[in-house]
């Protein structure tokens, strides 16, 4: 037999035997197919960003046609549950009580000031613990109140005089909706858990079991090894991306406005820098446990925390955005989230890309170096 | 003792013959700031079509030896030549013709028998024509055929071994290493994993150079390479090392002596290199061929009947490696000191009867019941998955019983098993030590766990150390012990609180022989001093150290007895002097053909 066809021999069972070993091995099976599932249901429904159904508390002290029109406008609003109380001090206690997050306060010269001045104050108080929800619930109310403001205005036709008028246009996700952009990013951390979790403790499992010592005095070409390791999970974490863009696409509704095919190709491209950083941390960890921490630490917290999937990379502190820097995961969510609410912005994905491929061809070297078939290399 | 020295060979016949030659070849690995020797300017050649056993105590350096022939690892300084190619520099040529299973094989055991066949026919690059002969050809010689669907890892322990060797022979080798195959591998299987062995080379005349801690497994091999220390001690064959100890061996007996204070006696007596049980005699190895003066031994309480016994390797073993080291231990052994004796000489300590253990319709045990009296050894022997720790944890309580009545010191264990507990030491079979504790912070915490506090404690800790000659170790990290003084530190945390019953669950498992000489010897002596003793073993020639024993297959008691009755059984004109393993293949066999399933 010829030494090419022999080196095909070895790769083939060396892909038929990881895949094997996948599919009979319910961890794999979880961390490959039930985890993104759980992970797309929790960010898809569970966890949201926007403040829906605020328990908000409205304190009228003199009901009349105006304070009854502005009420319905809060009562309309998606936003908001609407609780209504006698007094402050009564709204007050229910804000102690946690039973509502804000409160809107109508004092008994509100409709006089309307009709004198045309505008009127209200009271707003937000429970600030909770900061985000706080900033979002507090722009909510002004936004109610400012589209109000201009009904009752046109319709006693007056133009509202406000020193600058608002008109806000929001681009890309026109419904901020954040599920829009968490899901598209969820992908990003699917594709780490896949590549470098789940490989690096793989590798580290033969060497656990002593299976690596009797594979390395095989003939098998330590390139083989490497890629016949690879290829399964290759395919595993792109049927995790197909998973969950089909998932983003046709359950959460989230609009994909630029092509399919380039997603795929980015993706493929982020898939093979994850499974960079799970083979060189096998060359470190030769147990499963330490891989895994190792994995989970370097890998899978970063691409949630530091790669602007949930947090907002440019108002983290200056060190810290270093740092995001040479977090691969930045890269492909900054692509993922161009392509699904964008579209094909070329620059910003060939940009990015440019970054991945520069890191992809960093961490071959490194396995490259250090991966030998010996022991105590 | 001078060590034996090498056969000479002719430089011609080396060139022809050799298939592995290691020359001036050493290698040293650092952890941390230490560093150990492993192999110190190794010279060995490995003969062309025949066994060659590379023996050595632990630690002598035999899997670095190994890897670096199969170039898993680069040697410091020297050249190592496998079937006249340089391993260092060709390590893919010489993998592909070279065959190598590792201490603990990787058998893939979430794939088939079939299919960890075929991954190792697909990377030793086996054509596709030549396959099914193949494989019919190595599940035939293995037995292995009617399980070819079943996952490796729901084999026994021996047919995992046998398939991992097939896997090594799927496209036979021309050299074929092998680490410590039959380590842990019931006496059947070990006779099977023989008989591959030199069918490979007879048949296609295959060079193996295999190492093994089972000292008669010496006796098997052409050639033997005895190495301690990194280095090489001799090299010949099995009669060429006995051989020299001849008229050296005596078998003893004494009618006023129990076995095991003769057996110490004569330990501690100079001019002995050896002295251990066998049945119900002990065997010596003297240091000349002249037999020291024994007869201030008895002094005056009968005489001694000493008759000469044939030499085998592991004599000639002993005798190079333990220098003076017998005369040391038997020193300590004074420590122990004597259990204040509870009850009547016969009074049993532990009784059992019925008991059984289903995990699902799985019966680990079944129905076994035996009675060990005080100060009494009481061995289970057995091959790994007979039931022999299942057992064990039943009786110290650790897992609760489906069914039967066991009684501890006194004590029924349903009701009572803390207060029983407190009485019995527990030796668990992977020494159940903090690896990152030093040795005196291992003692200190096992003493507090007994509560042991204040003079007390401190005077345990100071017994364990002295007994155990653990002193001059206190500070190290336990992990970095040699396996030999772990063990000793593990029976010193199960003896803290001065039990008077003692657990030992394959407590040399792993150990080298002369570790486990001297760990036998504690024994002895507090079984002398009182203490009784239950210990699971697959060493058979360790089942001939107990006072009495049960031979245990798939959950069930097949024999019980003193170790010459069960030898007894099977004295036939053939076989005159049945050895244990011969008892224990003779009860497996019967049991298997008396309808027992094969596992």
């Amino acid at each position: 037999m010829n030494e090419r066809a022999a080196s095909r021999m070895r790769l083939v069972g060396m892909i038929r035997k990881e895949s094997l070993q996948i599919l009979r091995d319910p961890s794999s099976i979880a961390i490959a197919f039930v985890m993104p599932v759980v992970l797309l249901l929790l960010f898809g429904y569970g966890v949201s960003l926007d403040a829906r159904h605020v328990p908000l508390a409205v304190v009228v002290e003199q009901p009349d046609t105006n304070t009854a029109s502005l009420i319905g406008s809060f009562q309309h609003s998606a936003y908001f549950n609407l609780k209504s109380f006698d007094s402050i001090h009564a709204a007050q206690q229910a804000f102690d009580l946690r039973e509502v997050f804000g409160i809107v306060w109508l004092r008994n010269d509100f409709s006089e000031q309307l009709l004198s001045r045309g505008n009127a104050s209200i009271g707003v108080i937000v429970n600030g613990v909770n900061a985000n929800q706080a900033r979002i619930t507090q722009g909510y109310i002004q936004g109610v109140w400012q589209v109000w403001l201009g009904h009752y205005a046109r319709s006693r036709g007056m133009e509202l005089t406000l020193p600058v008028a608002l008109a806000p246009r929001i681009w890309f996700n026109a419904a901020v909706s954040s599920r829009d952009f968490l899901v598209p990013g969820l992908i990003a951390l699917i594709m780490t858990l896949i590549g470098a979790l789940l490989t690096s403790m793989v590798v580290a499992r033969e060497w656990e079991r002593g299976t690596m010592e009797a594979l390395m005095v095989t003939p098998i070409r330590i390139g083989e090894l490497v890629i016949g390791k690879l290829v399964p999970y290759f395919v595993l974490g792109m049927g995790g991306m197909l998973l969950s863009v089909a998932t983003a696409v046709w359950l959460f509704e989230v609009p994909l406005r630029g092509s399919f095919w380039l997603l795929s190709a980015a993706s493929a491209l982020f898939m093979l820098v994850a499974l960079g950083m799970g083979l060189v941390i096998s060359v470190v960890a030769k147990n499963q446990f330490v891989a895994g921490q190792i994995a989970i630490v370097v890998t899978f917290l970063p691409a949630f925390i530091l790669s602007g999937f949930i947090f907002q990379i440019s108002s983290m502190p200056a060190a810290i955005q270093l740092i995001t820097h040479i977090i691969p995961a930045r890269y492909y969510v900054a692509i993922l989230q161009t392509l699904f609410l964008a579209g094909d912005i070329w620059p910003i994905v060939l940009s990015n890309c440019a970054v991945l491929a520069l890191m992809l061809f960093v961490l071959l070297a490194v396995a490259r170096r250090k991966l030998h078939k010996r022991l105590d290399a | 003792m001078p060590p034996p020295i090498a056969r000479s060979c002719s430089p011609t016949e080396v060139m022809n013959n050799a298939s592995l030659v290691f020359e001036g070849v050493s290698k040293t690995f650092t952890t941390g700031d230490r560093s150990v020797t492993a192999l110190q300017s190794l010279d060995i050649r490995i003969q062309a079509g025949k066994v060659t056993g590379l023996i050595g105590p632990d630690g002598a350096g035999k899997t670095t030896l190994m890897r670096l022939a199969a170039g898993l690892l680069l040697p410091d300084a020297g050249s190592i030549h496998a079937l006249g190619m340089d391993v260092v520099r060709q390590p893919l040529q010489v993998q592909s013709s070279v065959g190598y299973m590792p201490q603990r094989f990787g058998l893939y055991e979430d794939l088939s028998v079939q299919e960890n066949l075929e991954l190792y026919a697909d990377l030793q690059g086996l054509g596709r024509a030549e396959r099914a002969a193949s494989y019919q050809e190595l599940m035939h010689m293995t037995g292995l055929a009617p399980f070819t669907r079943r996952l490796a890892g729901r084999l026994s322990g021996g047919m995992k071994q046998k398939l991992g060797l097939a896997c090594t022979l799927v496209r036979p080798p021309r050299l074929l290493l092998l680490d410590e195959p039959t380590v842990g591998v019931d006496p059947v299987s070990r006779r099977e994993l023989w008989s591959i062995v030199y069918r490979q080379v007879k048949e296609q005349g295959m060079s193996v150079l295999l190492s093994t801690a089972y000292l008669d497994e010496a006796q098997r091999c052409d050639e033997v390479i005895l190495i301690h220390e990194g280095r090489r001690l001799g090299q010949g064959t099995p009669q060429y090392f006995s051989e020299p100890m001849r008229g050296r061996t005596f078998r003893v007996t004494a009618p006023g002596f129990t076995k095991r204070a003769l057996q110490a006696r004569l330990g501690a007596t100079p001019g002995i290199v050896d002295a251990i049980i066998e049945g119900e005699h002990v065997r010596i190895v003297t240091a000349d061929p002249r037999l020291p003066d024994l007869s201030p031994l008895t002094s005056g309480q009968g005489a001694l009947h000493i008759e000469p016994a044939e030499p085998i390797f592991e004599d000639a073993f002993i005798a190079a490696l333990k220098g003076d080291q017998a005369v040391a231990s038997a020193r300590q052994l004074s420590q122990f000191p004597q259990v204040a004796p509870v009850g009547p000489e016969q009074e049993a300590v532990i009784e059992v009867c019925g008991l059984e253990r289903r995990f699902g319709d799985f019966y680990a045990v079944k129905n076994v019941s035996f009675s060990v009296r005080r100060g009494e050894i009481f061995g289970l022997l057995g091959a790994n998955g007979a039931g022999k720790s299942t057992t064990f944890r039943m009786l110290c309580g650790l897992l609760p019983v489906s069914a039967g009545k066991v009684q501890v010191a006194g004590y029924d264990l349903h009701h009572a098993g803390a207060r029983a507990r407190g009485r019995l030491g527990y030796m668990a079979q992977r020494f159940s030590l903090y690896a990152n504790l030093s040795v005196l912070q291992n003692l200190r915490f096992f003493a507090s766990a007994y509560g042991l506090g204040g003079a007390r404690g401190r005077a345990r800790i100071a017994w364990a150390l002295e007994a155990f000659e653990l002193k001059e170790y206190s500070g190290d990290n336990s992990d970095d012990l040699p396996l030999g003084f772990k063990q000793r530190l593990a029976m010193a945390a199960a003896l803290m609180h001065e039990p008077d019953i003692l657990f030992l669950d394959e407590p040399t498992s792993g150990v080298d022989p002369l570790a486990r000489r001297e760990f036998w010897q504690r024994i002895n002596a507090l079984a002398e001093s009182g203490v009784t003793v239950l210990v699971t073993t697959h060493f058979m020639d360790e089942a001939n150290y107990c006072d009495r024993l049960v031979i245990m297959a798939e959950g069930e008691v097949l024999a019980r007895g003193t170790p010459a009755q069960m030898k007894a059984r099977f004295r036939s004109d053939e076989l005159s002097d049945p050895t244990m393993e011969d008892a224990f293949i003779g009860l497996i066999e019967a049991h298997e053909q008396g309808g027992g399933d094969a596992p």
